[in-house]
């Protein structure tokens, strides 16, 4: 079976809304004004998401998480480098793992 | 206090910068979408309809979330709750390419709206964090979203092909490798306490959002949170100068 009519569909629209809200983004953007209030706010966006994706795969309530955050952040702060916090991160999350019997 | 238009360098060197700031997190896409492709098979999606899906859709948490509603006979295919949870699913690339604006120029707009389609969690932050730098061009975000592109695509597809029962990513700590990254890149950001109660606001409502609330809304909840949180403690501030 290659596909159906109906999981074309399905795709097609998923794929638009896709695009439609990621374009959306963009565009909203655009209409906003440089200055003030609108400016802060889209400024502090970034770190904001960032630290909205990272806390809750953090703070699990098992240590092992915590652990491997902690050696990323030593890691990074020490090297400065993005590669070698990643490593730190899911090698210290791994034996953190493998110690805590989880 | 307004950020400098970058110079719109749609250079090779800065396609080439962006692919290889984005093969961290790259390793973690591929993990993430061969269990894609495994779990695709199982759902009953065609070969064809894998390579559709991420080379088109080309987002890991709507299409993750398809896969619970797929149905293996097309006539019971919910199209409608497909289309919608793709939607609700990616609501948060508003803020992601919301702070994308920088990056073009005014008369660029048309292509970098087309561009939209390939940003990704992980070239989106690659991007912002060089951005944060004073650096990032658009050239440089597509060379990221070229790269987790082609990732995606070959994992799910080979997913798909293998069809069997492979490792949970977590057993090898690969699902740590987005949070590791992002969290170097949160911490490079760091440009003062401004950023503190932005950060800490958006942790704490992504935290309580993440265990109250079913799926992806804890980045949008804290993302929203965060940010205004931090405008107006800025808006607070500027207000104290005045005075």
């Amino acid at each position: 079976m290659l596909t159906s009519p109906e999981a074309l569909f399905a795709i097609a629209g998923m794929a638009i809304v896709t695009l439609l809200v990621k374009a959306g983004g963009l565009l909203l953007a655009d209409r906003l004004p440089r200055h003030g209030f609108a400016a802060s706010w889209l400024r502090h966006i970034p770190g904001a998401v960032l630290a909205s994706l990272v806390a809750p795969a953090i703070v699990t309530g098992s240590a092992a998480e915590l652990l491997a955050a902690l050696a990323t952040a030593l890691v990074f702060f020490v090297t400065r480098n993005l590669f070698a916090a990643m490593a730190a991160g899911v090698a210290g999350v791994y034996f953190a793992r493998l110690a805590l019997g989880i | 206090m307004h950020a400098p238009a970058p110079p719109a360098s749609w250079t090779l060197d800065q396609f080439f910068a962006g692919a290889r700031a984005c093969i961290p997190v790259a390793i973690s896409v591929a993990a993430y979408g061969i269990v894609w492709g495994v779990l695709a098979k199982q759902a009953g999606l065609s070969l064809f309809e894998v390579a559709l899906m991420s080379g088109l859709v080309f987002a890991g948490s709507a299409q993750f979330v398809a896969l619970d509603l797929w149905t293996a006979t097309p006539a019971s295919l919910p199209i409608g709750p497909l289309i919608l949870a793709a939607l609700i699913v990616n609501l948060r690339y508003l803020l992601l390419t919301a702070t994308l604006r920088p990056l073009f120029r005014s008369n660029e707009m048309p292509r970098g709206t087309a561009m939209m389609w390939l940003v990704t969690d992980e070239n989106w932050a690659m991007t912002v964090g060089e951005m944060a730098k004073g650096r990032g061009t658009p050239a440089f975000l597509l060379g990221g979203g070229v790269l987790a592109w082609c990732c995606w695509m070959a994992s799910t597809v080979s997913g798909r092909l293998l069809g069997s029962i492979i490792d949970d990513p977590t057993t090898y700590g690969l699902d740590f490798a987005f949070t590791a990254t992002f969290l170097a890149l949160l911490l490079g950001m760091w440009k003062g306490r401004g950023d503190l109660i932005p950060w800490l606001v958006a942790a704490i409502a992504a935290i309580a959002a993440a265990r109250l609330i079913e799926g992806s809304w804890y980045i949008l909840i804290g993302g929203i949170a965060g940010s205004l949180a931090g405008a107006v403690a800025e808006r607070m501030r500027v207000r104290a100068d005045q005075s």
